[in-house]
């Protein structure tokens, strides 16, 4: 890490320049969310401090109003994860459906405990709170793919996906990043 | 009863496909009209807000300060993390364009030219889906300059949150919306005055901003007879729970809520024909009921899905229509367990920024984890209540009366149950299961 240079693919860089466009004169700040959902898909799903700079450096803002920001929202991560960051509804409609039996699951089955990250790298389990999708409960979020009505047959099958694809996948996923960018409006 | 907002749910939601049914034809008709009349036409249709305060719109709309020179703006909230509230979600997946139609109505009639789509960041799937509407919006000259040859001129943007239910309370969202953290801020000046960017700003839910466009196609007047009284319209009631059939229901206000879950129109009744014990009717938030008092108020007439019967009988034998998240509970549900998830939930959300929020809600979440433990005094359940008195009505914004109201009302109508975890543990089931899933000793 301490030797790679730290900074946006051109098309990254490209879709930030737009996106801040969409906030008056001077309140370029008001980016800063959609920017750091980039930056987690940019730099292996994670903000370190050295990404934080960047995007403050972005930003023309200071790095504590980046780090303030990042701290106070769950779905930045601050730490490394793994590829695939699983993310397991545990609010009320869902666990009265069952999702304390699929967190347990697949603890058991990966070897780790909510939190944790698999020796591979492969994934992170993270227990969430309610995502708006109780009526299919229980459910689980994995990048910006919602698994619902899950079961445990349905978890196995799901887990073993991702785990043949082997890629890494985040919440404003690359494709939107490559291929879309185009799409979004000034 | 037609459907106003998910009606014609198909496999795509292109704005073809949308035009094809009628899509922006509300919009021409109000570029067509003065602003103000399309006020009066919201108002005059009772449109109340969806997403849970239930504030007549029209009335919102008329407090918009107009200084000159000032830009303004319309923000939709469609950050939706009230715990059982799941239709904003599935009619931006479906329907985008009924939104972007709203969304520019609306903001002509506020005088807004740049409005924001404020969606929680969890949702990304929806926020690509409505940027694509915006994007076909544009290209068929119904957002930018000169909108069908009005004079009007409007941009239109999605923008995506980072994970916190906080920021659904209307000035954390601005708060965010600026790039900050999700801190309510104190009221007044209201956001109608003071709100994003210090500009006079109007928050609404996505499901009332939908609900403009039926109103501006049918007349406010027509709008306002379906329903019963001051709850007028069509509501999306999210259905989660022990029911044969979850997912979202468009409902005239005024069905009983004992057809609404035993009709086959709508839940289909309680799973493996279990008995219905409680049910919690508007999002977390809202006191929950047991059974007799959901079905029938306690003067014993039958309790209607309208934002006046839900809550006759106040907090003592009432609750409230809320966000329309309907959490159904059978015969098998501990009321004790659940009550301890939502505490977790509100400490977990809690911004920390008043002393009874953050405390208050750490301590019920502690206590009522003791009586999973099977480590619950009687003492526990008063002290309970004394905590959730002391944060109801005494914080910056409503998550601490969100956080109180579900403590208050489960002991109010289930402290037995309370007592029952007290007196014997080793009888209830979910202590063991909690044991069993914590691999601690077997009690
Ligand atoms: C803690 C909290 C969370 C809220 N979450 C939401 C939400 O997710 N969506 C929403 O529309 N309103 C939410 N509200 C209500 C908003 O503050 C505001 O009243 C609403 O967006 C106004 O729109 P309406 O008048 O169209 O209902 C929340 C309020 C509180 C106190
Ligand atoms: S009531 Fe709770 S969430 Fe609201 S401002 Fe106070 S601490 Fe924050
Ligand atoms: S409770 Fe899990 S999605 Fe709402």
């Amino acid at each position: 890490m301490a030797n790679k240079k730290i900074e946006f693919s051109p098309e990254a860089l490209e879709l930030v320049h737009r996106i801040i466009k969409r906030y008056p004169e001077g309140k370029q700040k008001s980016a800063i969310l959609p920017i750091l959902h980039i930056a987690q898909a940019e730099f292996d799903g994670w903000l370190s401090a050295p990404v934080m700079d960047y995007v403050a450096s972005i930003l023309k803002i200071l790095p504590i109003e980046v780090y303030e920001v990042a701290t106070f929202y769950s779905m930045f991560n601050l730490k490394p994860v793994g590829k695939c960051l699983i993310e397991v509804c545990r609010t009320g409609p869902c666990w009265l459906m069952g999702a304390e039996d699929v967190v347990k699951y697949i603890e058991k089955k990966l070897n780790i405990k909510e939190g944790e990250t698999t020796k591979d790298g492969m994934f992170t389990l993270k227990t969430v709170e309610c995502l708006a999708a109780c009526g299919s409960a229980p459910m689980m979020q994995v990048g910006e793919t919602y698994h619902e009505n899950l079961t445990l047959e349905k978890v196995d099958s799901i887990l073993q996906d991702y785990k043949s694809k082997g890629e890494l996948v985040t919440h404003w996923d690359k494709k939107h990043i490559a291929t879309n960018y185009t799409n979004l409006h000034e | 009863m037609a459907k106003l907002l998910i009606d014609n749910i198909t496999s795509s939601c292109s704005l073809s496909d949308y035009k094809s049914y009628g899509g922006y034809t509300a919009l021409e008709k109000a570029l067509k009209l003065k602003p103000e009349e399309i006020v009066a036409e919201v108002q005059k249709s009772g449109l109340r807000g969806r997403g849970g305060a239930g504030f007549p719109t029209g009335m919102k709309w008329s407090f918009i300060a107009k200084p000159e020179g000032v830009p303004r703006h319309l923000v939709c909230n469609a950050d939706e993390s009230e715990p059982g509230t799941f239709k904003d979600r599935y009619l931006m997946q479906h329907k985008p364009h009924i939104l972007v139609e709203g969304m520019i109505i609306s903001s002509y009639a506020l005088g807004a030219n740049t409005s924001y789509i404020y969606i929680r960041g969890e949702m990304m799937f929806q926020f690509h889906i409505l940027q694509n509407a915006i994007d076909e919006a544009y290209a068929a000259g119904l957002l930018g300059k000169n909108i069908l040859n009005s004079g009007f001129n409007l941009d239109l943007h999605v923008h995506c949150g980072g994970g916190a239910y906080i920021c659904g309370e209307e000035t954390a969202l601005i708060e965010s919306l600026e790039g900050k953290r999700g801190n309510p801020r104190i009221k007044p000046p209201f956001p109608a005055v003071k709100g994003v960017w210090d500009r006079p700003t109007v928050v609404n839910n996505v499901e009332t901003i939908a609900a403009v466009v039926p109103i501006i196609n049918m007349g406010g007047e027509a709008y306002a007879k379906i329903g019963v009284g001051k709850s007028t319209g069509t509501k999306l009631i999210s259905a989660s729970g022990h029911i044969n059939k979850p997912g979202v229901y468009e409902i005239e206000l005024g069905v009983p809520v004992e057809e609404f879950i035993y009709s086959e129109n709508y839940c289909g009744g309680i799973k493996g024909g279990r008995k219905l014990k409680a049910v919690v009717a508007g999002g977390s938030s809202v006191p929950i009921l047991p059974a007799e008092l959901i079905l029938k108020t306690a003067k014993g007439e039958p309790r209607l899905m309208t934002y006046e019967s839900l809550s006759e009988g106040g907090f003592a034998t009432g609750t409230m229509l809320g966000s329309g998240g309907f959490i159904v509970m059978d015969e098998s549900t501990s009321i004790v367990k659940n009550l301890f998830n939502f505490s977790r939930f509100y400490h977990h959300e809690s911004c920390g920024q008043c002393s009874p929020c953050r405390e208050g809600t750490m301590w019920m979440e502690k206590i009522l984890r003791k009586f999973l433990e099977g480590r619950g005094t009687s003492a526990d359940i008063d002290l309970l209540w004394d905590v959730q008195g002391k944060i109801e009505g005494k914080t910056i914004c409503p998550l601490g009366d969100a956080a109180a109201w579900p403590v208050a009302s489960a002991i109010r109508h289930f402290r037995a149950e309370f007592e029952e975890y007290v007196k014997n543990p080793q009888n209830i089931k979910d202590v063991r299961h909690y044991y069993r899933l914590n691999n601690l000793q077997e009690l």
